[in-house]
């Protein structure tokens, strides 16, 4: 008896064994595309690194910044919650919070009455990626540092990493604070528990497309490719005095701001 | 063995028992289960690869999709009849899939899934 069911055992454990790995195999085999393959957009807009030039002397009204930011928000679908808990892509703020170290003590007027539109740096070196702990925020090759909310648990790390504030955390389900009639059925919303920024529009870069808030800037805004010399937003660099947020913490930030 | 008599009744029980959802339902003729049907798209013939795989991978299928999509910026699917697709689940998958609730749910909810996609992504309007 003793040896039989040593022997039962042995069978049985082989063949539970044998039948896992089949089954392991045989997924793995079933989940590969049949011959499918995947390309990127034909007429989709390529760079080596994207960045943005924002001309702030031609932002004068509150209207001027109105349409950039709107146009962003219809597009991703950011809700307007009107209490500290909002979700912000594309905002303002004053010259000494945008450049806390850059102030001097007697600015010109001009310079401490201006608004200045504030989004994601989309950061050479983003402290943000670095401590996610899920990669559900990464750095793609053209310089974009992107989300995939399907992978974030909503541990705000990189909230806490960003030292720019760039990132709002959904408190609440955004979809109680948006018109699901009037939302852009192209693009998600998001859901209670993770956390979203700026993505430099990278949906529509993929389509041929030039950011949103770019697009309603009509020029206020320089969008394109850092590494090419021949690019718009090198010319407008070259020529311009441009800041950018906080050097100081060596993030090399990919928005530069005209003052 | 000892307590022959008590161990192999028991263990009869418990096979009886641990084998009871293959055969109860023919035995006692309850609950037989019907494949839903499903509403499927009016003006569209073919989906991006043949039906049965579709049934058995559509959820690697979207895994897949959102990686090359968000990760590796590859928007374009290029299916195994050569067909060319756009990588969205809301451009393209339910703009001819534009019934959520007589599509997707059917299935779903007979076989106890509930995903979690439509908390972020938007259902088609053809739903309402
Ligand atoms: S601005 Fe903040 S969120 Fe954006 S890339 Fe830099 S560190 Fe990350
Ligand atoms: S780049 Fe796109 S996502 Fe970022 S602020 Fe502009 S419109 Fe919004």
């Amino acid at each position: 008896m003793k040896r039989s069911r040593r022997q039962f055992l042995k069978v049985a454990s082989l063949s539970v064994l044998g039948l896992s790995t089949h089954l392991a195999t045989g997924g793995i085999v079933n989940a590969a595309e049949q011959g499918a393959q995947y390309l990127p957009n034909e007429n989709g807009l390529k760079a080596g690194r994207w960045a943005m030039v924002i001309d702030t002397r031609a932002f004068e009204t509150p209207e001027d910044f109105d349409v950039c930011v709107k146009a962003c928000h219809k597009a991703h679908n950011v809700p307007n919650i009107p209490n500290n808990q909002n979700i912000k892509w594309l905002w303002t703020d004053t010259y000494e919070h945008v450049f806390p170290e850059q102030g001097n003590n007697h600015m010109s007027e001009s310079l401490e009455n201006r608004d200045f539109f504030v989004l994601c740096n989309h950061c050479e070196n983003p402290p943000c990626v670095r401590v996610c702990p899920t990669k559900a925020t990464y750095k793609k090759p053209d310089g974009i540092v992107a989300m995939d909310y399907h992978r974030c648990i909503g541990c705000r790390f990189c909230m806490a990493g960003c030292p720019y504030g760039a990132r709002s955390f959904n408190f609440s389900d955004p979809r109680k604070h948006l018109d699901m009639g009037e939302v852009n059925p192209e693009f998600p919303t998001r859901m209670l528990g993770v956390v979203e920024k700026c993505n430099f529009c990278v949906e529509r870069l993929a389509q041929g497309l030039m950011p949103a808030c770019v697009e309603a800037a009509e020029g206020k805004i320089v969008f394109g490719d850092l590494n090419d010399p021949e690019s718009e937003v090198r010319k407008v660099l070259a020529e311009n005095f441009t800041i950018r947020r906080k050097p100081n913490v060596g993030t090399q930030p990919g928005v530069y701001y005209i003052i | 063995m000892y307590n022959t008599k008590y161990v192999l009744p028991g263990l009869l029980i418990f096979l009886a028992l641990f084998t009871s959802p293959f055969w109860a339902g023919k035995v006692f003729g309850t609950a037989s289960y019907e494949r839903p049907k499903l509403a499927l798209p009016a003006d569209q013939k073919e989906c991006i690869e043949p039906v049965e795989y579709m049934r058995a991978e559509h959820m690697q299928i979207l895994d897949t999709w959102r990686d090359q999509a968000l990760r590796e910026g590859k928007r374009t699917y290029v299916a195994s009849n050569g067909k060319v697709w756009n990588v969205s689940l809301q451009n393209t998958c339910m703009k001819c899939h534009t019934n959520k609730a007589e599509f997707c749910d059917k299935c779903h909810t007979s076989n106890s899934v509930t995903p979690y996609c439509w908390d972020c992504h938007v259902e088609p309007k053809g739903n309402q």
